[in-house]
């Protein structure tokens, strides 16, 4: 059987509704992944050990077992215990948390390197300790660490291929049906293949403009 | 928890492990190849070669691996690559990984210091002699650290196969789910051995980097 792109026209829609999820994936997760990266790192480093502990703990379960794994208790585990999710929200929250954990790690360095003075600063103004984590300390530790967020971000959009085994019709699960109604593999997932790197390079683009708008001019 | 089930099932997970550790090692040992080739096509005096190896990192890494996997393997035989699950597997990603390790070696070697080549320049070594006994046992020692890392994530990324149908740890997870109906145990089994594997993996790098690091 020889190869035929002339199959792949006739399943465009499906394969940019397929792309529209991978999108939509990427950004819900990437928000959930920010968002926990933050919280997790604050916990870790000022919280209360009752909250520490359990937060490391779950770092570093996330951080020793593969996503798809993950993916799967999510999806299917929580069954068991009486939750059942849409493969949408379960994935979006499978990848999120993953990606909130590494996240975690950068951002935890990140506030680290924020020069003591400013804790200090903040608090001699009268600022509460609340206040100056969120106000002072995190936006100059999440400036300092946009590059490699980013490339976690990027990582993200190439694991939200794993979301097709639970059955979201994104970039890859989209490939599949059209390939299971032509028998033709190779043809449909090249195409997702080039849908994924040209959305890679889009985000990289976009990435590139956050991290120049954010650096303060010094 | 069902304890009882767990004790019942554990011998073919721990079965399983060992397909699973059979893919890490073969697509490390692959990687690291691909990776020390592409980092010496990336780092080449020759331009096309260079290219060669940019766009090798770029498309690898630009692309899920998932999709590297499935290419390889419902697409090869189209193109005439007939491989069996595991063989695709382990060359999927082994290539993969290969991506990501040649910008490890690449970093590793540019890292060192640029005073070392041009005094052994200097010395009158040659390039070559340069490279083999002045640039490379330094970058060695650098690059053993971050290729932890890749490591640990590729034992991760091995579960990926399990889309493609090889009995490894995830994939039989999975199967006892479908006979069991008990999500929460089958994935804590595979999971606690995921976490041992890593954990000792880390282990053995970190003692490895004590040891190679000159004191």
């Amino acid at each position: 059987m020889g190869l035929d792109f002339n199959v792949v026209p006739e399943f465009l829609d499906l394969i940019l509704i397929g792309a529209m999820w991978t999108i939509a994936i990427t950004l819900v997760a990437g928000a959930i992944s920010l968002g926990g990266g933050v919280l997790f790192a604050v916990i870790a480093l000022y919280g209360h050990w009752l909250v520490r502990y359990p937060i490391k703990f779950f770092a570093w379960l996330f951080m020793g077992t593969p996503l798809l794994l993950q993916l799967f208790l999510i999806y299917f585990g929580l069954v068991q215990v009486g939750i059942d999710l849409p493969a949408f929200v379960a994935g979006v929250i499978g990848l999120g948390l993953h990606f909130a954990v590494y996240n975690s790690d950068i951002i935890q360095a990140g506030i680290l390197a924020v020069d003591k003075g400013q804790t200090e600063g903040g608090r001699t103004l009268g600022l509460s300790q609340f206040q100056t984590i969120y106000k002072i300390i995190v936006p100059q530790a999440l400036r300092n660490t946009l590059p490699p967020i980013g490339n976690n971000i990027i990582a993200l959009l190439k694991d939200s291929a794993l979301v097709s085994v639970i059955g979201v019709t994104e970039l890859i699960h989209a490939s599949q049906l059209a390939i299971s109604e032509t028998f033709r593999p190779f043809e449909f997932y090249i195409t997702a293949a080039v849908c994924y790197y040209a959305i890679n390079l889009a985000l990289e683009a976009i990435l590139r403009k956050i991290e120049n708008n954010a650096q303060i001019a010094r | 928890m069902d304890i009882d089930l767990m004790l019942r099932v554990y011998p073919y997970f721990l079965e399983a492990t060992l397909i699973t550790i059979q893919l890490a090692v073969l697509t490390v040992v692959l990687g690291l190849i691909c990776g020390a080739l592409g980092a010496a096509a990336r780092l080449s005096g020759n331009k096309y070669i260079r290219f060669l190896g940019a766009t090798y990192v770029s498309v690898i890494r630009g692309t899920p691996a998932l999709i590297q996997l499935f290419i390889l393997y419902y697409g090869g035989s189209q193109v005439g690559i007939n491989l069996d699950a595991f063989e695709a597997g382990v060359i999927g990603l082994g290539f993969n990984i290969g991506a990501y390790m040649t910008e490890t070696i690449r970093g590793a070697i540019i890292a060192v210091d640029k005073g070392q080549v041009e005094a052994s320049r200097t010395l009158g070594m040659s390039k070559s002699q340069t490279l083999i006994k002045v640039v490379l046992p330094q970058a060695a020692r650098l690059m053993i650290r971050p290729l932890g890392v890749n490591i640990n994530a590729q034992i991760k990324a091995t579960a990926l196969v399990s889309a493609i149908s090889v009995v490894e740890l995830t994939y039989t997870a999975q199967r006892y789910i479908g006979s069991t109906y008990k999500p929460f145990e089958m994935f804590f089994l595979a999971g606690v051995i995921y976490l041992a594997l890593i954990y000792v993996t880390s282990l053995l790098i970190s003692w490895f980097d004590r040891k190679a690091q000159i004191k």
